[in-house]
């Protein structure tokens, strides 16, 4: 049985450096691309889930990174959870939505699934990638 | 502030804002990680209820929170640091895209492509359906209590 307590620390300061990354890069991207579009939510939520699927398949049992589970929710729970948001989302969309924006809405919601599946593939697959190099290496 | 900063308040630099980003978004990573692991301890892991439950019930309160201090004239400054603690670090930690995304992808991974398909519909459809409703009802509240 593992102690929860490091567990729990982990998530919690993993989620807060995530939730203050998010505001950060959404700050940096409102002030680059201008309040006309949701670029901060999309660029957070991509990344996140390039993230999570890289670093999953690097640390899964059997990759080339063996590290503790702590270390991994920190990671995976923690920060990417944290960095990305579902909630804002919805806001986002939601607030477009009342504003009659209806095609942009669905082209934000689709687009926005769709780019967050391809880059949670395309990190698994890099990470599975170095996994695989690195047993032929050993 | 214009066009979506109008709409979506723009919660400054100011080291208030980013202190209770940071502390909100570790409150709502414990609670996610705490609620997630009490659904799945009660609805099993073979579909991903647990990120389901945190994403709805998140896009529920954002919505009442967008309804309670987002009038359609932008943010007051006296709210500002309330939304940053509450939305922007709670609410917004609490959910999560990338949890949903590297779940659905197991779900295809592992050959189940009709479940990776619902998780995707409900996510979409129940988090906006839950963020519309909790805002025209607070909305409804808040109109009826100030007449």
């Amino acid at each position: 049985m593992i102690s929860q307590r490091p567990i729990y620390l982990a998530v919690a300061l993993g989620s807060g450096l995530g939730a203050l990354s998010r505001h950060l890069l959404s700050v940096a991207a409102l002030a680059l691309m201008g309040p006309t579009f949701a670029w901060g939510t999309l660029v957070v939520n991509l990344l996140g889930s390039w993230l999570i699927g890289f670093y999953a398949a690097l640390t899964e049992p059997g990759g080339s990174f063996a590290v503790s589970p702590a270390t991994r929710q920190f990671v995976l729970t923690g920060f990417c959870g944290g960095f990305t948001t579902f909630s804002i989302f919805s806001l986002e969309a939601l607030i477009w939505l009342q504003q009659g924006r209806v095609g942009m809405v669905a082209g934000y919601v689709a687009g926005s699934v769709t780019l967050w599946m391809l880059a949670v593939w395309v990190g698994y697959l890099q990470g599975m990638g170095i996994n695989r190099l690195e047993r032929r290496a050993r | 502030m214009t066009g979506m900063a109008d709409a979506i308040p723009s919660v400054n630099l100011a080291p208030l804002s980013l202190t209770l980003i940071l502390l909100g978004g570790a409150l709502g990573g414990l609670a996610r990680y705490w609620m997630t692991g009490w659904v799945s301890a009660s609805a099993g892991v073979s579909f991903p209820w647990g990120t389901l439950v945190v994403n709805v019930s998140g896009a529920l309160l954002i919505g009442m929170a967008a309804a309670a201090w987002m009038p359609p004239g932008g943010l007051s400054e006296a709210w500002i640091p309330m939304w940053a603690w509450l939305v922007v670090g709670i609410l917004g930690s609490y959910t999560t895209v990338s949890s949903f995304s590297l779940q659905t992808l197991i779900l295809l991974r592992d050959g189940r492509p009709m479940q990776a398909l619902l998780n995707i519909l409900l996510s979409v459809t129940l988090c906006l359906s839950a963020a519309a409703l909790a805002y025209t009802a607070v909305r409804g509240v808040i109109g009826r209590v100030s007449l």
